[in-house]
């Protein structure tokens, strides 16, 4: 049972962590930190078993046990390096966000949603249920959402943050669908079970709606083209978000859950393909705009966008490929991390994003610029850094499988970009000339002297060093930690133990630098120099602005609303006499088609006692005050007339033995005209607003309706309703609700939680009659709503 | 509305009428009549002050906020269905004593259920009818609405 008690612990530590803010002030992200690390410690115990092949996976607890949906946790070597990545980051990035957000007032809230996320993550990577999975995904989604738009006050990061959550629930919808779909088509939502199940998936005639549905939703959430441009929009995050975003967790997701699946999905040409196209394209698409972008956080994320691509093209190339994959993943995940957090620190210190306009910072930041260093050593891929492992092994990757001429080429365009925008992330700001400089690339004027530059406190250098130390460990001693973890994940994601061993790729030789490896770090460098004639040549792109995702999301998302608004205008129209006149049409309509059929069982006069000349005189004088109430020219004649109606309709119940029902005829009646005679004066003027073809249309209408009423009772009077309860309550009256009148006992006894609901009902009719009266009142203009129509 | 008359029968009508209305509740459960009933009879008890001072002078006249007189119908309502299960009985079964204080109107949970009705319809009446009195009069209109200190020589006739 430890396995899931990591989720629960962090998100405990997440409801708690307000509290703790307001108790430890900035220095509760270190101490939040510890429960992160503690567990990344009983995960990195786990290293050794779980290399060896083993697999952890407590009982499951039952949870929704008609539909087989099981509260199950596993964690086998794919599980295990996610694991450690979400809570090793995930502590690294706890005490960068004291050092970066530490004095915020919000911090606490900050806290408390970061820690959410963190275990939502966790959660999905152990996950052994789809719906459990889909569960922490989704859980993702909305947390990232509140992440991302922490600035509330800021409209960029408001829209960024709706933008990721309307792209990646989007996703999420089209994944529920797929994980149900390849839930039903095996008979079971456990992963484990279906994890040997790959062949009689991909044989399914479901298996191709089955893999649309999940790969749109791993696409979506890993910022694949055309979804990709949430991502970069969301570095208008604080720093430890896009940090801990874009390294271990959120756009990991979708690579997970693909080389979760890849047991299950793989191996087709359907998968292989896709997987290839899509990839590849988002990997050379990111690599392009990182290399042309000027401000730092921007840089990064365009390769991280490039770097997913890479992965997920990975993925899609089978064996030799999933390890490529997962040692790309671990590089990635250590390299990004580090700087993200060097960008924010240095956006923390000197107020500057663009990298064009920072220069000579190595100086005053020695131990960032140290880690942003080794960090973009790692991403160029310059041995012996573990990024480069990763960049050594992609290409050995692409060496063995059968077609990679142009995924070649594609992956030196790709490393030429990642080494520019290396250059660019840390060379230009650390190393480069003070102010502007060279020109001043992208058309970027002179910059500022950054001065109040100094080294950033411990908080927020302790994240970026750790990590940049791991890359550096992982190349230089790869068999201390990355190769145990790697491996493991590589045999879950392949299902083949074994196959790939990391360590005897690794042996790299001077052969390596001269292979696209070399290529790309010299095209890299090239294109680093040029970089301002490169930005200016390749200013085509953003000229596409209009045709890019973000320009077609947001004119999307502005017809969805315009839909709206239309439909709203057609249907609330605001005017009285078109509801009533839309209800009695459609009344007439279903319930004059379902009469129609029966119109002739219905007794023209049903047998019926003799009438008393006192009824006749009520019904007479009722039909003519109707008659009046329509035609008269005064209001208050109207008004006078249907109180006639109302009061002889009590007469008749009076006469016909409910005097219950016609004294609160009576009091309703009497109530009525007081609230009309109050509304008198906010009404418009009495007088006639239709045409005279409209108000024949009415009259047609109403003696339609009249008819078709006339028509109801008549059936109802001759249709049998079987035993009536009526006997039950007269007898059970006084015996068991000890009152002689019935209708009250059924009232107050019989039917008592039925009329408790009712009083709910009225005290909410007042409670909305009250506010909508106050919400006018509060708007100043009383008066009349125009179109309106008053019939005389 | 500044008549004389009104103002004199309003003095006697209104403990009548709310003597009334607590007949009618009471005498509910074997005449005809009844919580519901009986709210509406005093929601227009007060009603007729309101037409008389004015809604706000009829608003401190009630004991509490009309929205209070809901909250309180509810709660009567709720709490005489909660006696019955802690009795192993079904939530609102009736449970009677024989204690009967007036002749013919017993103690027992209906009748305080009877009771929450009462509040609850007199409470959203007087809401929903108070609210509508205190709306902000529009032009012309305004002559001829409510107003706290009611002015003689108005009465436009309808427009």
């Amino acid at each position: 049972m430890v396995l899931p008690l990591s989720v629960i612990s962090l998100l405990a530590l997440a409801a708690l962590s307000p509290w703790l803010v307001r108790a430890a002030g900035r220095y509760a992200g270190w101490m939040a930190a510890a429960v992160p690390a503690g567990w990344f410690v009983w995960f990195a115990s786990q290293i050794g078993a779980i290399a060896a092949g083993g697999v952890l996976a407590p009982d499951p607890v039952p949870w929704v046990e008609s539909l087989g949906i099981t509260l199950a946790f596993r964690l086998d070597g794919l599980g295990l390096l996610f694991a450690l990545l979400v809570t090793g980051v995930g502590a690294a990035i706890c005490i960068y966000a004291s050092g970066y957000l530490g004095g915020h007032a919000r911090f606490g809230r900050f806290m408390a949603a970061l820690l959410t996320f963190m275990a939502a993550m966790l959660g999905l990577v152990i996950a052994d249920d789809l719906i459990l999975l889909f569960v922490f995904w989704e859980l993702t989604s909305i947390t990232s959402f509140l992440l991302i738009g922490f600035y509330r006050e800021k409209e960029a990061a408001r829209l960024a943050a709706m933008r990721a959550l309307v792209i990646t629930g989007a996703g999420g919808l089209a994944l529920l669908a797929g994980l149900i779909l390849l839930g039903l088509e095996a008979g079971t939502f456990r992963v484990s079970e279906l994890l040997t199940m790959g062949d009689q998936i991909t044989q399914s005639p479901r298996y191709l709606p089955i893999l649309a549905l999940i790969l749109l939703g791993c696409f979506t959430k890993s910022a694949q083209l055309p979804f990709h441009f949430w991502l970069p929009g969301a570095m208008e995050a604080p720093a430890p978000v896009s940090a801990y975003l874009h390294s271990s967790t959120m756009v990991k997701a979708g690579v997970f859950l693909l080389a979760r699946l890849t047991p299950v999905l793989g191996g087709t040409p359907e998968w292989t393909w896709t997987l290839k196209v899509v990839g590849g394209t988002t990997m050379v698409y990111g690599a392009v705009l990182a290399a042309r972008s000027t401000k730092m956080k921007r840089i990064l994320a365009w390769t991280t966008v490039s770097a997913l691509g890479t992965m997920v093209m990975l993925l899609g190339l089978g064996v030799p490929g999933d390890a490529a994959a997962m040692t790309f993943l671990l590089a990635h995940a250590l390299y990004k991390g580090t700087l993200f957090m060097v960008a924010g620190a240095v956006e923390h210190r000197t107020g500057e994003k663009d990298v064009e306009r920072l220069g000579g910072l190595a100086r005053r930041m020695p131990i960032t610029a140290a880690a942003a260093l080794l960090g973009a050593l790692s991403l160029a891929g310059v041995p012996p850094l573990f990024g480069y492992t990763g960049k050594y092994l992609l290409k050995g990757g692409l060496e063995q499988s059968p077609w990679d001429s142009a995924l070649l080429v594609a992956v030196t365009i790709t490393g030429v970009g990642m080494m520019t925008a290396a250059l660019l992330v840390a060379v230009r700001p650390f190393f480069g000339p003070r102010v502007g400089g060279e020109g001043g690339g992208g058309g970027v004027g002179g910059g500022k002297p950054a001065s109040r530059t100094g080294e950033a406190g411990p908080g927020l250098l302790v994240g970026p060093a750790i990590l940049a130390t791991l890359g550096v460990l992982a190349g230089v001693a790869p068999g201390l930690f990355a190769d145990p973890i790697v491996l493991g994940a590589t045999d879950a994601v392949t299902g083949l133990p074994g196959d790939a061993e990391l360590s005897s790729l690794h042996l790299f030789s001077a052969s390596a630098l001269v292979g696209p490896t070399g290529i790309a770090l010299l095209g890299g460098v090239v294109l680093y120099v040029f970089r301002a004639r490169f930005r200016r040549s390749t200013a085509v792109l953003d000229r596409l602005g209009p045709l890019g995702g973000p320009a077609l999301f947001d004119r999307g998302l502005a017809g969805v609303l315009a839909l709206g608004r239309g439909q709203t205008r057609l249907l609330q129209h605001g005017s009285l006499t078109g509801y009533v006149r839309t209800c009695v049409v459609g009344l007439l309509v279903i319930g004059g088609s379902l009469l129609i059929g029966r119109l002739g069982t219905a007794t023209l006069l049903p047998p019926h006692e003799a009438i008393r000349p006192v009824e006749a005189i009520l019904v007479g004088l009722m039909a003519s005050s109707a008659v009046a109430a329509a035609v008269f020219r005064h209001r208050l004649g109207s008004v006078a007339a249907l109180g006639v109606v109302g009061l002889c309709a009590a007469l008749i119940f009076l006469l016909f033995g409910a005097p219950d029902v016609a004294m609160t005829q009576f009091a309703i009646e009497t109530l009525t005209v007081l609230i009309l005679v109050l509304v008198f004066h906010h009404l418009p003027q009495f007088r006639v607003y239709t045409s005279r073809l409209r108000r024949a249309g009415d009259l047609v209408l109403s003696l339609a309706f009249g008819a078709f009423m006339t028509v109801m009772v008549l059936l109802a009077v001759d249709t049998g309703f079987g035993e009536p309860i009526s006997a039950f309550f007269s007898e059970q009256s006084v015996a068991g609700g000890k009152g002689r009148n019935i209708v009250n006992v059924i009232i107050v006894d019989f039917r008592a939680t039925d009329t408790f609901g009712e009083l709910f009902v009225l005290a909410l009719a007042g409670m909305g009659v009250a506010t909508l009266l106050i919400a006018r009142r509060q708007r100043s203009g009383a008066g009349t709503e125009p179109g309106d129509e008053v019939v005389p | 509305m500044n008549s004389i008359i009104l103002r004199t029968a309003t003095t006697a009508l209104l403990p009548l009428l709310l003597l009334a209305s607590v007949v009618i509740l009471l005498r509910g459960h074997n005449e005809p009549g009844g919580g519901f009933v009986g709210g509406l009879t005093g929601a227009a008890a007060f009603l007729l002050h309101m037409l008389t001072y004015g809604p706000a002078r009829c608003r401190r006249l009630l004991p509490l906020p009309p929205e209070a007189i809901i909250a309180a119908g509810l709660f009567v309502a709720l709490f005489s269905g909660l006696a019955a299960p802690l009795l192993g009985e079904p939530l609102f079964a009736g449970l009677w004593t024989d204690f009967e204080p007036i002749p013919g109107v017993k103690v027992g949970t209906p009748l305080f259920f009877d009771v929450g009705v009462y509040l609850t319809v007199m409470g959203s009446v007087l809401w929903m009818i108070l609210s509508i009195a205190q709306w902000p009069q529009a032009g012309a209109g305004a002559e001829r609405g409510f107003v706290d200190d009611p002015q003689p020589g108005h009465g436009e006739a309808e427009r």
